[in-house]
C-alpha cells in the first residue's frame, strides 16, 4: 500500500494542475476504447480483447488513483481545505447551469467495484463470450463508460443520459449470443425499463419545474426554501423519479424482470450486471441524502416507504432463495436479497448502519459475480459430459437415486472413495464454490460475515458502542435483524442443497471438468479481494465510515460544487497562458 | 392553451399505459412511443406555456425570464427525443427476433396463452 501511495503521489507530482482531468478518464477512457475497437471490425478478435483487458485494466489504476486522492484528502479541483471532493466541469460552464462531475469517497469507491468487476468479467469472456456473437468488447466498454458516469455525475439530468448509455449498452450485452430465452427475457428487460426512463424524465421534470435546477447540490439547497404549496409538486416528483431507481434496484414489486434476465444473460454479463442494482441503490442514496435529509418540512420524506419496500424485497429474495433449484436463479435471488438489505438500510437512514451496509455492498457484489462466473463454468462440466437438463425434478438431494445406482453396497465403496484423488479443476470449483457460499450467506469468515456484523452491531446500538443510554430498538428495527439472520440461513440452505447436488452426486465416471486459467483467474481473483478486505477490515471500514459520514452530513459536497468556477479561457489568464 | 396540452397529455398517456398492457409485441411498441411523446410534452410544459418569446437573447430585451422562454426544457426535450427514438428502435428489432424465434408476436413468446 505504500508503494501505492509513493506512486499515487508522484502521479499527482508529475500532472500539477492537470490531474483534475482524470476525474473524467473513467468515462473517456472506455468511450475512446469503444470507439477504437468498433474502427478494428470484426475479424481482429485478439487484438480486440487485448485492447479490451489493456483499457480496463489501465480504468482500474486510474480508478485505484482517485480513491487514493479522496482517502488522502488530495483530491483535485474541489474547494481548497476540502480534500474529500473533487470537482470536474467537463463543459467548463459556471456550477448550477453547467454539468458537474463530482469524486466523493462514494463515488470513488464504486467506480473503482466498477472496474475490478469489469476487469474480471472480460478475462473470463477472453476465453468463450468475447467470440460468439459481434461487437461484444465495444458493448462491454460502453457499458463501463454508462456505470462510471452514473456513479460520477451531480446533474439530475445528465444521470438519466448515463443511465441510458449503460441500459442501452446492457440491452445489447443480455441478448449476446442470441438463443430463445435470451431474447424472451430481453423483450421483458427492455420494456420494464423503457417504460422507467419514462418514470425518470417525469420525476426530473418535475423536479425541474418547482425547483427550477437539475444540480443535485443546488437543488439540495433549493428544496429547503420550496414554498408549501409546491411541496406537493416537489414530493410527487421526487416519488415518480425513485421508481425508476427502485425498478433498477430491484425493489419489490417492481423485480419480476430481474432473475430470468441475469440467470439469461451470458456469465460474464451477468457478472458485471451484478452491479447494475447498485446503480439504482446508490442514486436513491444519494438524490435522497443530498434532498430530504435537511429539507425543512420535506425531511425525511419517503423513507417509511422506502423501509417497508426493503424489508419486502429481503423477503421476497429470501423466499426466491428457497424455492429454485438453478444455480443462475440462485445467484439471482442473492442479488434481490442484497438490494433488499441495502435499501431497507438507506431508508432507516443511519451513518454507522450505512457504514456497514457500504462493507456488505462491496462484498456481497463480488461474491454473486464470482457465483454468476462459476455457474457457467458449473453448468459447462454438466453438460460436456451427460445429457441430462440443467434443472431437473424436485428431488431431496440426499435420496436422489443417481447418487446410489441398484446393487451398491456403500460400506465396500468407501475405501475406493478415500484413495482416489480429487482433479484439481474439480477442487477448484468446489472450493470457490464454497468460498461464494460463505460470502452470499454471510457466514465466517470470509467479508459479508464482517458487513452483517457490522449491520446487526448499529442496529442493535444505534449510539455508538460503548454507550450506557440503550436506545430501544424499533419493529422496523427487529423486522430487518430478523430478516438478515433468516435470509442468511435461507441462502446457507440453497447453496449447501445446490452444492451436495453438483459436487458430491458428481458420477465417478464422467470426466473431471475443464478450467482455463482466464477463466478460473478472476473467479479466484474477485475471492481474493474478499480475503483481503476481511484481513484488512480496520482500513476498509476507517474509509467506509468517512464515506458515510459524508453522505449524511453533504455541507462539504454542496459548498464544494456551488463554490465551482470554471477555468479561465486562454486569453483572459495574461500572458504565457 | 394550458388545458389543451393537459389533455393532450392525458389521452397520449392514456392510450399508452392502455396499449401498454395487451399482450401483444406490436401494441406494447405503439403504447411505448405514446407514453414517450407524451413524456416529451410534459417536459416541454415544465419550461412553463407562452407564446411569441424567444429561448435565446435578443439585443435590447431585459434579460429575465419575463421577456423570455425557459430553454433548459427544449434542451432536455431534444435529447430524451433523439435517447427515446432510438431505444424505440431498439426495442423494435428485439421484437421481431422474438418474433422470428417463437414465431409469435405474443409478448411471452407463447401463443396458446392467451
Amino acid at each position: 500500500m505504500n508503494d501505492f501511495g509513493n506512486i499515487a503521489i508522484q502521479v499527482a507530482d508529475y500532472l500539477g494542475n492537470g490531474r483534475a482531468h482524470l476525474i473524467v478518464a473513467p468515462i473517456l477512457l472506455p468511450l475512446v476504447t469503444a470507439a477504437f475497437m468498433l474502427i478494428l471490425g470484426e475479424k481482429r478478435r485478439r487484438l480486440k480483447a487485448l485492447v479490451n483487458i489493456l483499457s480496463t485494466f489501465v480504468g482500474l489504476c486510474v480508478a485505484l488513483l482517485l480513491v487514493y486522492w479522496v482517502h488522502h484528502d488530495v483530491a483535485p479541483g474541489g474547494l481548497a481545505g476540502v480534500g474529500a471532493v473533487g470537482i470536474y466541469l467537463p463543459a467548463n460552464w459556471q456550477t448550477p447551469f453547467g454539468i458537474v462531475l463530482v469524486l466523493d469517497r462514494l463515488s470513488a469507491m464504486m467506480v473503482l467495484l466498477t472496474s475490478i468487476l469489469g476487469l474480471g468479467s472480460i478475462m473470463f469472456a477472453m476465453a468463450q463470450w468475447g467470440r460468439t456473437g459481434v461487437h461484444f468488447h465495444p458493448l462491454f466498454q460502453i457499458q463501463l463508460m454508462g456505470l462510471s458516469g452514473a456513479f460520477l455525475t451531480a446533474d439530475l439530468f445528465n444521470l438519466f443520459v448515463f443511465f441510458e448509455v449503460l441500459l442501452c449498452a446492457s440491452y445489447g450485452l443480455l441478448l449476446h449470443a442470441s438463443g430463445g430465452p435470451r431474447v424472451r427475457a430481453g423483450l421483458h428487460y427492455i420494456a420494464i425499463n423503457l417504460i422507467a426512463s419514462s418514470l425518470f424524465l417525469l420525476g426530473a421534470a418535475l423536479i425541474y419545474g418547482v425547483t427550477g435546477t437539475l444540480n443535485m447540490a443546488d437543488l439540495a439547497m433549493k428544496v429547503r426554501d420550496i414554498a408549501e404549496a409546491d411541496r406537493g409538486l416537489l414530493h410527487a416528483g421526487a416519488a415518480i423519479l425513485i421508481i425508476a431507481f427502485l425498478a433498477k434496484a430491484g425493489m419489490w414489486p417492481l423485480n419480476f424482470w430481474l432473475a430470468p434476465a441475469y440467470s439469461a444473460a451470458g456469465a460474464p454479463v451477468a457478472a458485471l450486471f451484478a452491479i447494475m442494482t447498485k446503480v439504482g441503490v446508490y442514486a436513491v442514496l444519494r438524490i435522497w441524502t443530498l434532498m430530504f435529509h435537511d429539507a425543512g418540512t420535506s425531511s425525511g420524506y419517503g423513507m417509511n416507504a422506502l423501509v417497508a419496500g426493503g424489508l419486502a424485497t429481503l423477503a421476497f429474495g429470501t423466499i426466491g432463495l428457497l424455492a429454485t433449484r438453478q444455480l443462475g436463479q440462485l445467484a439471482s435471488y442473492s442479488i434481490i436479497v442484497s438490494s433488499g438489505t441495502l435499501l431497507t438500510v438507506v431508508g432507516i437512514g443511519n451513518p454507522a448502519l450505512t457504514g456497514g451496509a457500504l462493507y456488505y455492498l462491496i462484498s456481497s457484489t463480488l461474491g454473486v459475480a464470482a457465483t454468476f462466473l462459476l455457474v457457467e463454468l458449473i453448468d459447462r462440466s454438466r453438460l460436456d459430459a451427460m445429457s441430462t437438463p440443467v434443472d431437473e425434478g424436485d428431488y431431496v438431494p440426499f435420496l436422489t437415486e443417481d447418487m446410489y445406482p441398484e446393487g451398491t453396497n456403500l460400506d465396500e465403496e468407501q475405501e475406493a472413495v478415500i484413495g482416489r484423488a480429487i482433479p484439481a479443476a474439480m477442487a477448484f470449483l468446489g472450493l470457490s464454490f464454497i468460498a461464494c457460499t460463505v460470502l452470499i450467506a454471510g457466514l465466517p469468515p470470509l467479508s459479508s460475515f464482517v458487513g452483517k456484523i457490522l449491520m446487526l452491531s448499529s442496529l442493535l446500538n444505534p449510539l455508538g458502542l460503548g454507550t450506557p443510554e440503550v436506545a430501544p430498538l424499533a419493529l422496523r428495527g427487529w423486522t430487518l435483524l430478523t430478516l438478515l439472520i433468516v435470509s442468511g440461513l435461507a441462502a446457507t440452505i440453497a447453496l449447501s442443497r445446490s452444492g451436495i447436488r453438483y459436487f458430491w452426486s458428481y458420477p465417478a465416471d464422467r470426466p473431471a471438468p475443464r478450467v482455463r486459467i482466464v477463466e478460473g483467474l478472476p473467479i479466484g481473483l474477485m475471492i481474493a479481494i474478499c480475503i483481503v478486505l476481511t484481513l484488512r477490515a480496520d482500513p476498509v471500514m476507517r474509509y467506509l465510515q468517512a464515506t458515510a459520514d459524508g453522505i449524511y452530513a453533504p455541507a462539504d459536497y454542496i459548498s464544494s460544487v456551488l463554490s465551482s468556477r470554471p477555468v479561465p479561457g486562454p486569453e483572459l489568464r495574461g500572458e504565457g497562458g | 392553451m394550458e388545458a389543451m396540452m393537459a389533455i393532450a397529455i392525458g389521452v397520449l398517456t392514456g392510450s399508452g399505459v392502455w396499449l401498454l398492457l395487451r399482450p401483444r409485441t406490436y401494441q406494447v411498441i405503439m403504447g411505448l412511443s405514446l407514453v414517450s411523446y407524451a413524456v416529451n410534452l410534459f417536459i416541454f410544459c415544465m419550461g412553463r406555456l407562452s407564446i411569441d418569446k424567444e429561448p435565446i437573447i435578443v439585443d435590447g430585451v431585459a434579460q429575465d425570464l419575463m421577456h423570455y422562454t425557459d430553454p433548459l426544457p427544449q434542451a432536455l426535450v431534444l435529447t430524451a427525443i433523439v435517447i427515446g427514438f432510438a431505444n424505440i428502435a431498439m426495442f423494435l428489432v428485439v421484437l421481431l427476433a422474438s418474433r422470428g424465434l417463437s414465431g409469435t408476436d405474443h409478448v411471452d413468446g407463447d401463443g396458446d396463452a392467451e
